[in-house]
C-alpha cells in the first residue's frame, strides 16, 4: 500500500516591514500581496436631502500563511474581504453588507499596479486622481467618486508606522483626506467628504494586543487628524505615538452583543484636543458569520470647546474579543 | 343505553374471538402505518439531504460523473440575474477498508454565503477549510469512521491512498448524513480532478426572471451537464424510490384488507351464532335498523381497539425497521442516509379510521344478514344454518374477473401499475365472490361415499352451504395470495439467478468499484495484471454515468473488453439482436429499463453525451439487468476508450492459466503495486452474495406473506371451529342414532379436507392467475424489467398439504371439544 504521508502545510515567509523604504506612487497604491494584510479604507461624511449620512466602505487582502503545492487555481493564495455599511440617523442603526472571496478565476483580486481591488460586482478602484467604489449591497447601493486633491499624507516615519515596541510590529500606512465625494446611494444624488486609509503590514498586531482606536478626521480648517493607539487586554494603551492619547467620554452598549464600545472620546494629538461624539451611538459592525470581527465604526463630529471643529471617523476593534486578522 | 348493555354482553361472551378481530385489525393498520412512517422517513431525509446540500440556491448546475471546465464557472456568475455563485466537486470517495464516503469540495467563502447554516455555529470553520488539506466530517461520518479532530481521513484514489487531516465536524444541523467537506482546491487536487468542477449553486438576484437565467445558463452547458430548480432536484430523489415505495403501500393494504376479511368471517359466525339472540331483541322492541346499527358498532369498537393498537404497533415495527435495514427496509436505495421516524399524527388518523372503516365493512353483510331474519323464525333452534343462504351472483364476480384480466394490459400511470394493482384486486374480489356458486356446484357434484362419516361430511357441506361458503372464502383468499406471492419471488429469484450464471463466467473476480467512484486500475496496472503467468485472459470493465435524459437519473455506462466472439453471446439477452452494419454508429447494448424509458429496440439509434460531447450509437441489443434500476448501457471498452480518452477500469474479469487456482492468481494479484485494494470476488461468493441481498430485500414480502398465511388460517380455524361448536346437537343425534366419537371426529376431519381441498384447488388457480399479474405487469411497470416464470412447485405442495393438515386438525380439535357434552343433554339443549 502506498500511503503518502500527511502533507504538513508549511509557512509562507512574510516579508518584514522595516524603516526606510520609501514609498513610491502609483504602485504602492496597488497591492503588496507577499505581506500578510493589507487594506484599503474609506469613510466619510455624506449629505442626502440636506441629512447627514456616514459611509464605510473597506477592502481586505490577507495572505494566509499555509504554503502549498497545490497546482489547482482555487488555492486560496489570497483572500478578499469587503465591508460596506452605511450610518444614517434616520434607521438607528447600521445597514452593512459584506463579501469574502479568494482570488481564484478572476472573480476576486486586488490588483499590484495602482488601486484596484473587487469581489464579484463590488470594486475599489483609482482612476486618475479619483477613487471609484461600486457597492451593491442586500440593503443598499452605493457608487462614489472620491476625488483626492492632494498628495498622499505619508503616517508615521516617511510611511512607516510603528505598531508595537517590537521593530516588526509596523505597517507602512499612508492617508488621503479631504477627499471630495460625489455620487449616488439608492440612485439618489449624494455628496461630501471622504478619508481614505491605505496599509499594509506583516504583523500589525503584536501577540499581547487586543485590538486599537483609531481615528481619521477632515479638520474645518483645511487640517487632518489620524490618531491611533493599540490596547491591551487589560484595556491600556500597549503602544500609542508619541503625544497621543485616547480617553472614552461615554460608553454605548450594543443590545445585540453586549458589547460595550467608548462611543464617545477625547483624543489628544500633538497638544491639541478634540472630543468625539458620533453621529449615532449604534454604528456596531458583525461580520462574524463570515470571516469577519465585530467592531465599531462611526462617524463622529470632533468638537474643540462644544463647537465642531471637524468630522470623520473613529474606528474601536477588539472590544468584544481580541481581534484576529 | 340498551344498546350498550347488548354490546357488554356481546364481547364478555365471546371475548376470544373479539380479541381475534382486534388484532387482525391491528396487524393491517400496524403493517400499512409502519410502512407509511418508513416511506416518509426515507423520503424526507432524502429531499432534506438535497435541501441542505443546496442551502438557500435558487438553481444548480449539476453534471453527472465527468464534470465540467471550471471556466465555466466565472462566467455563469457574472451572468445578469446571479446573485450569488457556489462552486462545487461532489465525489463518491472510495476508503481504504471498502465503503465510501461523500466527498464535498467547495469553496468555503462562497458557501458560506449560500449556505448560511454550514458554517453557522462556528464560523472558525471557514477559515480552516482554506489549510491545505484540511477536511470537516459530518457528525454521522466521524461516528461511523470513529475520527475525530486531529486524525487522518484516508481516501482511495486510483489504487493509492491520499490522507487529509480532519480539523473539526460539523454538527447536524449543519449538514445531515454521512459526507466529508473540504476545500475545493484540495479536492481537485487530491481526488485527481484538477481543473473540474460538478456543480455549481446559484442564486438569483432579486426580480430576476427564473426561466430566462436558466435558458441562458442552459446554452452555456456542455451536453451532459444540467441546471436545475433545487425543487426539482429534492423531488427526483422521492420519484427514484417510488415505485418500490407503493409496491411495500399496496402490500400494506393488502394486509389490511385481510384484516378486513379477518372481521367479517368472525362477525358472519357470530351473528350465526346470536341469531337466538338477536330475534329476542328484536322480540323485545329493537327495530331492525337498530339490530345493524348495533352490530355494526361492536364491529367499529373492535376495529377501533384493533386500530390504536396497530397506529402503536406500527410505530414500534417503523422505528426497529429503520434501524435494522435503513429507510429502505434493505433495498439498497438510500445508501448513507440516516432517516429517522417521527410519529406523524394526520396519518395516524387516516390508519386508524381505515381500521375502523375495514372493521365496519366487513361486519355490514353479516349485519344486515342478521336484521333481514324474520324474529319468529331466527328463535327456533336450527336456524344458525340458514345464515347467508343467498349466494352472490356470479354474473357479477365473473364481470369483476373479466375486468381485472382487461386492466392488467393496461400501461402504467405516472410511472406506477395503479392498473395492475387494480387488476389484482378486481381478481381477488371476483374470484371469492365466484367462490359459493363454485362450492354449490362442487359439493352436488360430490359423490356420496360409501362409509357414513364420509357420507355425512358430503352432506352437511351440501345442506349448508352458507358456513362453509364463508370458510371456503376465508381459505381462498388467503391461499390466493400466498400463492401469488410465492411464484412471484420464485419467479424473480430464479431469474435472478440465471442471470447471475450469465453474468459472472469467469473464474475469478476483482474490483475498484465497491470504494466510490475515486478508486481506478489504471493502464500500468492494467498491463501488470495481464503479464500475470497465472491470467490466462482479462476483460476489464470501466464503469461511469450517462444522462440519458435531462431530469431523470443516470443511467450506469459500462464499458467491456469485448470477447472474441462479440457481447451477444455474454450478455443475458432479450429479443433478437441486431447486426450492426458496417456504416453505422458504435453498438451499444441496452438494459430493458433504458430500452422502455427511451423508447429504443434493437437497430434504434440512441445519442447520449460522453466526455461533453453528444454521441450517437446503434442499439445492438437489449439485455436484462437486475442490478441498475435506473439502467445500465454497456459498450465495448476500446470503443468507450477511443470516445473519451479514459483509459482507466474498475473492475476485472479473470480467466486463469491452466494449473493456476484462484487463491494463488489472488495472492499475484494483491503483490502488485496498489493490488492490496483491490476486492476479489470468486463467481460462487458474488452469487452467494448477490441472492442474500435479494433476499433481505425481499425480507418486507416475506413478513407480509407470513401474515396472510396467519390472518388466512386464523380465519380458517375460527370459522371452522363455530361451525362445529353450533352443531352440538347434531353431534348428539349422531350418537343416539350409534355412531361414535371416533366417526364424529373423522366427519368433521372429512368435512375440514374437503373445505380446504376446495379452498386450495380455487386458491391456487387464482393465485397463479395473480402471480401472472404481478410478475408480467405489476414488476415490469415497477421496475423496468422482465423475468421468466419459475413457479416454486415443492414449496405450493408443501402449503397445500400443511393447508389440509390444518383444517383436519382445527376440525377434529373443535369437535372433541363439542363432544365433552353427554349426548343427552346436548339433544335437549333444544328448548
Amino acid at each position: 500500500m502506498l500511503a503518502a504521508p500527511l502533507a504538513r502545510a508549511a509557512s509562507v515567509d512574510y516579508p518584514a516591514v522595516t524603516r526606510g523604504r520609501r514609498l513610491r506612487f502609483p504602485r504602492d497604491h496597488g497591492a503588496h500581496p507577499e505581506y500578510r494584510t493589507e487594506w484599503w479604507y474609506a469613510t466619510g461624511w455624506l449629505e442626502r436631502d440636506g441629512a447627514p449620512l456616514g459611509f464605510q466602505v473597506t477592502f481586505f487582502r490577507a495572505r494566509p500563511e499555509w504554503r502549498s503545492a497545490n497546482p489547482s487555481r482555487f488555492v486560496p493564495r489570497q483572500i478578499l474581504l469587503a465591508h460596506a455599511a452605511i450610518a444614517d440617523p434616520r434607521h438607528g442603526r447600521l445597514r452593512h453588507d459584506q463579501r469574502a472571496a479568494r482570488d481564484a478565476l478572476g472573480l476576486a483580486g486586488a490588483a499590484t499596479a495602482t488601486t484596484d481591488a473587487w469581489i464579484d460586482d463590488w470594486r475599489l478602484r483609482l482612476e486618475g486622481r479619483v477613487y471609484r467604489a461600486q457597492i451593491a449591497a442586500r440593503e443598499f447601493d452605493l457608487q462614489l467618486a472620491l476625488e483626492a486633491r492632494g498628495a498622499p499624507v505619508l503616517q508615521g516615519e516617511g510611511g512607516f508606522s510603528r505598531k508595537g515596541p517590537r521593530p516588526g510590529q509596523a505597517s507602512y500606512y499612508y492617508s488621503r483626506p479631504h477627499l471630495a465625494a460625489s455620487g449616488t446611494l439608492d440612485g439618489a444624488p449624494v455628496r461630501g467628504k471622504a478619508w481614505l486609509d491605505h496599509e499594509w503590514s506583516s504583523q500589525y498586531l503584536a501577540p499581547q494586543a487586543s485590538g486599537w482606536d483609531w481615528c481619521g478626521l477632515n479638520l474645518d480648517d483645511g487640517g487632518a487628524l489620524m490618531a491611533f493607539r493599540i490596547r491591551d487586554k487589560a484595556g491600556g494603551t500597549f503602544y500609542a505615538p508619541p503625544g497621543v492619547a485616547f480617553a472614552p467620554l461615554r460608553t454605548w452598549r450594543s443590545p445585540r452583543t453586549g458589547v460595550t464600545y467608548p462611543v464617545a472620546m477625547r483624543v489628544s494629538a500633538a497638544g491639541a484636543h478634540y472630543e468625539l461624539e458620533p453621529l449615532m451611538d449604534d454604528q456596531e459592525l458583525d461580520a462574524r458569520a463570515s470571516t469577519g470581527n465585530l467592531y465599531w465604526e462611526g462617524a463622529v463630529r470632533a468638537k474643540r470647546a462644544g463647537r465642531e471643529v471637524g468630522r470623520g471617523y473613529l474606528e474601536l476593534t477588539g472590544y468584544g474579543e481580541p481581534l484576529r486578522l | 343505553m340498551r344498546l350498550f348493555l347488548a354490546l357488554g354482553a356481546g364481547f364478555a361472551q365471546h371475548r376470544a374471538r373479539t380479541l381475534l378481530c382486534a388484532a387482525g385489525v391491528a396487524l393491517g393498520v400496524a403493517l400499512g402505518y409502519g410502512v407509511h412512517l418508513v416511506n416518509r422517513a426515507a423520503v424526507e431525509e432524502l429531499a432534506a439531504g438535497v435541501r441542505a446540500a443546496a442551502g438557500d440556491a435558487d438553481l444548480q448546475v449539476r453534471a453527472v460523473r465527468g464534470g465540467f471546465d471550471e471556466a465555466l464557472y466565472p462566467v455563469i456568475a457574472r451572468l445578469p440575474g446571479i446573485a450569488a455563485a457556489s462552486p462545487g466537486l461532489e465525489v463518491e470517495a472510495g476508503l481504504p477498508g471498502g465503503s465510501a464516503l461523500r466527498v464535498l469540495g467547495l469553496d468555503p467563502l462562497r458557501a458560506a454565503q449560500l449556505h448560511p447554516g454550514l458554517f453557522a455555529q462556528r464560523p472558525r470553520a471557514i477559515g480552516e477549510l482554506l489549510r491545505p488539506d484540511a477536511v470537516l466530517l459530518t457528525q454521522a461520518a466521524a461516528q461511523r469512521l470513529r475520527l475525530g479532530t486531529g486524525a487522518r481521513l484516508e481516501l482511495l484514489v486510483g489504487l493509492r491512498t491520499v490522507a487529509l487531516e480532519v480539523v473539526g465536524t460539523l454538527p447536524e444541523s449543519a449538514l445531515p448524513g454521512e459526507a466529508a467537506v473540504t476545500d475545493i482546491a484540495t479536492a481537485q487536487w487530491r481526488l485527481g480532478r484538477l481543473g473540474e468542477l460538478n456543480r455549481l449553486d446559484l442564486r438569483l438576484a432579486r426580480g430576476a426572471d427564473l426561466g430566462e437565467v436558466r435558458a441562458r445558463i442552459g446554452a452555456l452547458l456542455p451536453p451532459g451537464v444540467q441546471v436545475e430548480r433545487v425543487e426539482t432536484l429534492q423531488a427526483s430523489g422521492a420519484a427514484l424510490s417510488r415505485a418500490y415505495r407503493v409496491n411495500l403501500n399496496v402490500l400494506a393494504l393488502v394486509a389490511l384488507v385481510t384484516g378486513g376479511f379477518l372481521v367479517f368471517s368472525t362477525q358472519a359466525l357470530e351473528t350465526a351464532r346470536r341469531r337466538g339472540e338477536h330475534a329476542l331483541l328484536r322480540v323485545l322492541g329493537l327495530s331492525r335498523g337498530a339490530l345493524v346499527r348495533l352490530v355494526l358498532t361492536e364491529s367499529a369498537l373492535v376495529g377501533a381497539a384493533g386500530a390504536a393498537l396497530g397506529i402503536a404497533v406500527g410505530y414500534a415495527l417503523a422505528v426497529l425497521a429503520v434501524r435494522a435495514w435503513g429507510g429502505d427496509l434493505g433495498a439498497g436505495m438510500f445508501r448513507g442516509l440516516a432517516p429517522s421516524v417521527a410519529f406523524a399524527p394526520a396519518a395516524a388518523l387516516g390508519y386508524f379510521c381505515a381500521g375502523i372503516a375495514v372493521a365496519v365493512g366487513g361486519a355490514a353483510l353479516p349485519a344486515l344478514d342478521a336484521a333481514r331474519a324474520a324474529p319468529a323464525r331466527a328463535l327456533r333452534a336450527g336456524d344458525e344454518q340458514q345464515v347467508l343462504t343467498r349466494a352472490p351472483s356470479a354474473a357479477r364476480a365473473l364481470a369483476l374477473i373479466v375486468a381485472g384480466i382487461a386492466l392488467s394490459f393496461a400501461p402504467p400511470l405516472y410511472g406506477i401499475p395503479l392498473a395492475g394493482y387494480a387488476a389484482v384486486v378486481c381478481l381477488l374480489v371476483g374470484g371469492i365472490l365466484l367462490m359459493p356458486a363454485f362450492s354449490q356446484r362442487l359439493w352436488r357434484a360430490l359423490p356420496l361415499a360409501r362409509r357414513p362419516a364420509l357420507a355425512l361430511a358430503g352432506a352437511q357441506l351440501r345442506g349448508a352451504p352458507g358456513q362453509a361458503m364463508v370458510s371456503l372464502a376465508a381459505i381462498v383468499a388467503s391461499f390466493a395470495l400466498m400463492v401469488a406471492m410465492a411464484i412471484m419471488v420464485a419467479s424473480f429469484r430464479g431469474s435472478v439467478e440465471r442471470w447471475l450464471e450469465a453474468l459472472l463466467p469467469a473464474q475469478l473476480y476483482l474490483r475498484t468499484s465497491h470504494a466510490g467512484e475515486t478508486a481506478y486500475l489504471d493502464a500500468d496496472f492494467e498491463a501488470r495484471l495481464r503479464r500475470l503467468p497465472q491470467v490466462k485472459r482479462a476483460e476489464l470493465l470501466r464503469s461511469a454515468r450517462v444522462t440519458l435524459e435531462a431530469g431523470r437519473a443516470p443511467a450506469t455506462l459500462i464499458a467491456r473488453d469485448a470477447p472474441a466472439d462479440g457481447f451477444a453471446a455474454h450478455l443475458p439477452l432479450v429479443g433478437v439482436p441486431y447486426a450492426r452494419r458496417a456504416d453505422e454508429p458504435p453498438e451499444v447494448w441496452v438494459s430493458e429499463a433504458v430500452a422502455g424509458r427511451s423508447r429504443v429496440r434493437p437497430g434504434s439509434r440512441l445519442r447520449f453525451p460522453l466526455a461533453g460531447r453528444m454521441q450517437e450509437f446503434v442499439v445492438a441489443g437489449i439485455w436484462r439487468d437486475y442490478a441498475r434500476q435506473q439502467g445500465a448501457i454497456a459498450m465495448d471498452r476500446s470503443v468507450y476508450a477511443a470516445l473519451t480518452g479514459d483509459a482507466r477500469a474498475n473492475d476485472a474479469a479473470l480467466w486463469l492459466a491452466t494449473g493456476a487456482d484462484a487463491e494463488q492468481a489472488m495472492r499475484a494479484i494483491r503483490a502488485l503495486p496498489g493490488g492490496g485494494q483491490l476486492e476479489f470476488g470468486t463467481p460462487g461468493g458474488i452469487r452467494e452474495a448477490s441472492l442474500a441481498i435479494f433476499d433481505r430485500s425481499f425480507a418486507v414480502t416475506y413478513a407480509l406473506e407470513a401474515v396472510a398465511v396467519l390472518v388466512g388460517l386464523f380465519g380458517l380455524s375460527s370459522s371452522l371451529g363455530a361451525i362445529v361448536l353450533a352443531r352440538r346437537r347434531e353431534f348428539g343425534v349422531l350418537r343416539h342414532l350409534g355412531m361414535t366419537r371416533r366417526e364424529i371426529g373423522q366427519m368433521l376431519a372429512a368435512e375440514g379436507a374437503l373445505l380446504a381441498l376446495a379452498g386450495a384447488a380455487a386458491g391456487l388457480v387464482l393465485g397463479a392467475a395473480i402471480s401472472l399479474i404481478l410478475v408480467h405487469v405489476v414488476n415490469p411497470q415497477s421496475f423496468g424489467w422482465t423475468m421468466d416464470l419459475h413457479p416454486p412447485y415443492a414449496l405450493l405442495a408443501a402449503l397445500v398439504g400443511a393447508l389440509l393438515a390444518l383444517a383436519m386438525l382445527t376440525a377434529w380439535l373443535s369437535g372433541r371439544e363439542a363432544m365433552g357434552m353427554a349426548p343427552v343433554r346436548a339433544v335437549k339443549e333444544d328448548w
